[in-house]
């Protein structure tokens, strides 16, 4: 059997069809690009939310998608261990539907920030971080308005290792002066307890080419060959 | 059993523990600029008002607020929700 991975489009969502190259011809897995009122999880062995906006992100970026039918799919793919991804948006949705822990605010500089940062792995056990080491540096592009990790409970997620990835320099150190957007602790990305979902504010999609990277870097292609290898041994094993 | 039509005014705001760029911003870069020394902090968020139909004042507001928990209108991991006034319309 092969993999079949569903990318969905909500109203505003602009990181898609980026994504969906990169799976298709990057990645070269079968990929539906499906929008989310017709998306039905029967069909797939993983879901990607993808970066952009999502119904005017009115009230706060993701609430409006948390309470739409698709995210009730995606829990029964949450329920039974498939693999959940959310990009940019994508990780405001799930942390809004309660997949994640946390919550997403205004970045303190209150800009928009869109440039390359480096991330530390500090998880590699997840559905989305198999195939990095713990300690990787990943070159990867940033692009947001509202992605500043908070958390009222960082002792639980430290303990519980759903701390994914770190903002750090490109010698894996996570200070303050890498941090691009006030998140706490430097978080990037974090996991679920079961490790299948996973949510992070930077774009693999736009890091899985060299000719994308100014260090011709492919680490965004890590994120989804570690998707692929973890359908093989956990969803059609 | 009568109906009446209210009106419930809800703020929303960070936790202390979030920060509030943009009260900060306001506060530093406004108010503390033009000299109002006097202003020792300031703290922004959202306002909602909402017009509902119940028995009663009490039944109003545990309407008002099993809704906006329910359906997470604020979100409880980083901010507060307070009901600031009630009014008969």
């Amino acid at each position: 059997m092969k993999p079949k991975i569903a990318v969905l489009m909500f109203p505003g969502s602009n990181c898609d069809l980026d994504t969906i190259h990169v799976l298709k011809n990057v990645i070269k897995v079968d990929t539906d690009l499906i929008w989310h009122n017709n998306f039905r999880e029967t069909d797939y062995d993983g879901v990607i939310l993808p970066g952009g906006f999502a119904f005017g992100d009115y009230l706060r970026a993701g609430i409006i998608a948390a309470h739409s039918p698709a995210i009730e799919q995606a829990q029964v793919m949450l329920k039974d261990g498939r693999p959940v991804i959310g990009i940019c948006n994508g990780f405001q949705i799930l942390t809004e539907a309660q997949f994640l822990p946390g919550a997403l605010l205004q970045n303190d500089s209150l800009r928009f920030v869109c440039k390359w940062v480096n991330l530390v792995v500090e998880n590699n056990k997840t559905a989305f971080s198999n195939k990095m080491n713990k300690g990787d540096v990943i070159d990867i592009p940033i692009a947001h308005g509202e992605g500043r990790f908070f958390t009222d409970n960082l002792k639980e997620l430290e303990e519980n290792d759903q701390i994914v990835f770190r903002y750090s320099d490109k010698m894996g150190n996570s200070t303050e002066e890498y941090n691009p957007n006030g998140s706490l602790d430097n978080i990037a990305g974090v996991c679920n307890l079961e490790r299948n979902c996973i949510g992070l504010m930077p774009h693999p999609e736009r890091a899985s080419e060299a000719i994308l990277s100014p260090k011709s870097t492919e680490h965004g292609k890590l994120f989804f060959d570690s998707m692929i290898d973890y359908i093989f041994r956990r969803v059609l094993k | 059993m009568d109906q009446f039509e209210f009106i419930i005014e809800v703020s929303i705001e960070n936790k202390p523990a979030a920060r509030d760029p943009v009260a900060e911003t306001i506060k530093r870069d406004l108010i503390a600029k033009k000299g109002y020394d006097m202003v020792s902090n300031v703290r922004s968020g959202q306002y909602l008002r909402i017009n509902i139909v119940a028995e009663n004042e009490s039944k109003a507001k545990e309407i008002v607020t099993k809704m906006c928990n329910d359906l997470r209108i604020f979100n409880p991991v980083t901010q507060n929700l307070t009901i600031l006034n009630v009014n008969q319309k």
